[in-house]
């Protein structure tokens, strides 16, 4: 099969890069040959944060440019309009519909975007917006929307459930892997 | 057994395979988990160095010793250790000796893209370049025995893509190296003129025999494919073209100085033309072109020098794809990063914009007060650079032009200690009157929370001699020096206003522990009182994460909100930001007190 690419996205902080790790671990289980790139540094400080994940049966780069991923995972919804630049023409999209604002937008300079979801649209139907937030609060943990959003990610590709539970189970705290493993559920399932 | 590793993991593991007993490095990005993953090791001695000239003089140290070394450092990291490498270079080895140099092509977190490839050709020494976590692990452990047997220092370039990105490495053992002890070598170990002349006869052998193992090293490998297209590329660059046109004949260079000629000459016969993919700058091109100036070679002429590449650049630099669709997304607000909720940089930097001083500044993470709305620094040039910018802009306007105006430098603990020394000492012998700031926030904390000497710890976090800012300031001839708490803005404010406007060199000190230090705390956080908010937007000048402006109020986020209570403070209506009693938790600005009370206690018991 060719390289697919997974852009996932969101505001430092947000748990992106454990579950990059997550997905990377779970490519790797399937048996296919794995690269996975992200930026330290600055962008820890409240700034966004991007994780590329690239698989196949041989993966050169670890990044893509623009036009060139397959599939968006985006934490946070700005900055899955600012990745979207990376998406193939119809590519997916999967939103969490969760607001943080940046610091030119906090302090009034600028203006958050309200039409998110019709600037996607230009660039591919192919979008979904969901509520992690709103799930982890039901589930009574916030922790796990991240968990979530890997489910929801999970559905849309052709990976076993099985492997999913069970790096899930191997990367989260102990005491914990109950809700992480519903709320992978309410995601995969929903 | 095969892991997935990034580059810098990969590095500690070739070097800890490869038999290595000494690492030394200076922290920054995007080099720094080389050594923090050596020093997880337990066979292999590790410091964080005060600096990256001290790390590598302290390695080549050990390797007069006859242990094997690395050092580990960002690309401008290496210009701070310039000096003894090029010295490095002359004296060679007895215990091998391997330097690796992170560059940062499309300066992620980095004031310059410098290409220190060009390292390898001035100072004369053997350079690897991977282009994965596996060649990465292979070069390094590879690289302590050609270092022994060719007598040299060997560089490994790494960049942000080959040292962030993680790839499949299969582990190998541990090569139990034995130290070789100490025998003095004056004639190769003291470079006194009469000693460097022979010793530079001696690293011209050297390169020539280095050029004869880079024709033989089988990773600088020639894949023959369709031959009217010919590619030479390193590094990552050469997995972007492999993916941009996979077809076409390839010269993978591994090794990248010296070049391979033979083999180039051999790749050269057999394609029609001759594209060389590189970043940054056309090093090898230049290099290559000037050996065989008949061939059609491409470079910089197709692939742009300015920024990293990814595979689309290269698709589209060779013509392989066209220009992307134009989608016309609209304005998207930039998510620039920020001092975070709780820093004790924060009040500062508030204060300075206050007071309209000018501000030279230095790298860490209060070069972020430099972004608005603190806007609070104009300068940022290297390490060090603030105290050193500040004297010499005191010069020429106070001392030369006569003007009143005052300069602050500002600086925090971990840069102080790397380079602010000599520059304070350099403003007091020179009769310079400016004042210093010192951000003691305990811990280098742009690069991921390393210790450093002020932090009382080492690098495996033991305990050790917790080195006293205060007494160097002082030591080093400055009689005007406080030490303040800077959540406490007033006392802050008329400190620094008192200092610049005295006649004599002062520095302030100000002391307070990073905010991410405290990461398993649950805090109380602050909230406004939406009647009784009046929307003059003073807390929103701090700049803080936690706090925006939503129809025309304040408004707290709790879950980012550490209640440093610099908000309240500078907030001009009384109760119009509260503790937010709902919630349960610590708050910030009492921990340290509590901490140095916890200290004071136990020395007392």
């Amino acid at each position: 099969m060719d390289t697919k690419t997974i852009i996932i996205c969101g505001v430092g902080g947000q748990g992106i890069l454990l579950a990059s790790d997550v997905l990377s671990d779970v490519l790797l289980e399937a048996g296919y040959d794995v690269k996975k790139s992200e930026v330290h540094g600055m962008s820890q400080r409240g700034g966004d944060v991007i994780s590329t994940v690239r698989y196949g049966k041989k993966v050169y780069s670890p990044i893509v440019g623009e036009d060139e991923a397959d599939m968006i995972l985006a934490f946070e919804k700005l900055e899955a309009l600012r990745n979207l630049r990376l998406l193939k023409r119809d590519g997916k999209v999967m939103i969490n519909d969760f607001r943080w604002d940046p610091l030119p937008v906090a302090t009034g300079t600028l203006e958050y975007p309200e039409d998110i979801a019709e600037r996607v649209s230009k660039k591919t139907k192919n979008y979904k917006v969901v509520n992690a937030t709103k799930v982890a609060e039901e589930l009574g943990n916030i922790r796990v929307a991240n968990i979530y959003l890997l489910g929801v990610l999970a559905k849309e590709m052709d990976v076993k459930r099985e492997i999913w539970e069970d790096v899930i189970k191997r990367r989260v705290p102990q005491k914990a892997v109950d809700v992480n493993l519903k709320a992978f559920a309410v995601g995969f399932e929903g | 057994m095969k892991k997935l590793l990034s580059g810098n993991e990969a590095i500690a593991r070739g070097a800890w395979e490869g038999g290595v007993h000494f690492g030394a490095a200076y922290p920054g990005t995007p080099s720094t988990e080389i050594l923090e993953n050596l020093s997880k090791y337990d066979d292999v001695l590790t410091e964080w160095s005060t600096n990256e000239k001290v790390a590598l003089e302290v390695a080549l140290g050990a390797t007069f010793g006859g242990a094997r070394a690395l050092v580990a450092q960002k690309h401008v990291g290496l210009n701070v250790a310039a000096d003894p490498l090029f010295s490095a270079s002359y004296i060679g080895v007895t215990g091998g000796f391997v330097i690796v140099t992170a560059d940062d092509p499309g300066m992620h977190s980095s004031q310059n893209e410098q290409d220190n490839r060009h390292y390898a050709r001035a100072a004369k020494l053997a350079m690897f370049e991977p282009s994965d976590s596996q060649e990465a692990k292979e070069f390094t452990r590879i690289a302590f025995d050609l270092s022994e047997e060719y007598d040299t220092p060997v560089l490994i370039r790494m960049t942000t893509r080959t040292s962030h990105s993680k790839s499949l490495v299969e582990l190998g053992d541990r090569k139990e190296v034995e130290v070789k002890g100490y025998q003095r070598d004056f004639h190769k170990r003291n470079l006194l003129p009469a000693n460097a002349r022979k010793r530079h006869v001696f690293v011209e052998e050297r390169m020539k025999k280095l050029e004869e193992f880079s024709n033989n090293f089988e990773y600088n490998r020639i894949e023959w494919g369709n031959r009217d297209i010919g590619i030479i590329a390193s590094g990552v660059a050469y997995q972007y073209a492999k993916e941009a046109i996979p077809g076409a004949s390839f010269l993978k260079i591994s090794f990248s100085y010296p070049l391979p000629f033979k083999k180039i000459e051999e790749f050269i016969k057999g394609v029609k033309k001759i594209i060389v993919v590189e970043e940054n700058d056309p090093i090898m091109e230049t290099e290559i072109k000037a050996r065989f100036p008949e061939a059609e070679i491409h470079g910089k002429d197709m692939i742009p020098m300015i920024n990293e590449l990814n595979p689309r650049i290269v698709k589209e630099a060779l013509g392989v794809v066209g220009k992307p669709d134009d989608v016309d997304l609209g304005e998207i607000p930039p998510r620039p990063p920020a001092l975070c909720p709780g820093c004790p940089h924060t009040g500062i930097f508030y204060i300075l914009n206050q007071l309209k001083v000018t501000v030279t500044g230095d790298i860490g993470c209060y070069t972020l007060g430099a972004l608005p709305p603190l806007n609070a620094m104009d300068t940022c040039v290297d390490m060090g650079a603030s105290i050193s910018n500040a004297h010499g802009l005191d010069m020429a306007l106070r001392v030369i032009k006569g003007e009143k105006k005052r300069i602050v430098g500002i600086i925090g603990d971990s840069t102080f200690f790397h380079s602010g020394i000599t520059s304070l000492i350099d403003l007091v012998y020179n009769k310079g009157v400016s004042t210093v700031i010192i951000l003691d926030n305990r811990i280098t904390a742009m690069t991921g929370h390393q210790e450093n000497p002020g932090s009382g710890k080492n690098i495996k976090g033991e305990p050790t001699k917790e080195i006293d800012i205060e007494a160097i300031v002082r030591a080093s001839g400055v009689e005007d020096v406080i030490t303040i708490d800077p959540f406490d803005l007033k006392l802050a404010k008329r400190v620094i206003n008192d200092a610049i406007h005295k006649e004599e060199p002062s520095v302030i000190i100000a002391k307070r522990p990073c905010a991410l230090l405290y990461r398993k705390i649950k805090w109380k956080p602050l909230k406004v009182v939406p009647d009784k908010c009046v929307g003059c937007k003073i807390c929103i000048r701090l700049g803080c994460p936690a706090i925006s402006f939503r129809d025309k109020k304040a408004v707290i986020e709790p879950f980012l909100c550490t209640s440093c209570q610099l908000c309240k403070d500078v907030c001009p209506i009384d109760g119009a930001i509260v503790p937010d009693d709902s919630m349960e938790g610590l708050m910030i600005r009492d921990l340290w007190d509590l901490e140095k009370e916890m200290k004071k206690n136990k020395e007392e018991k």
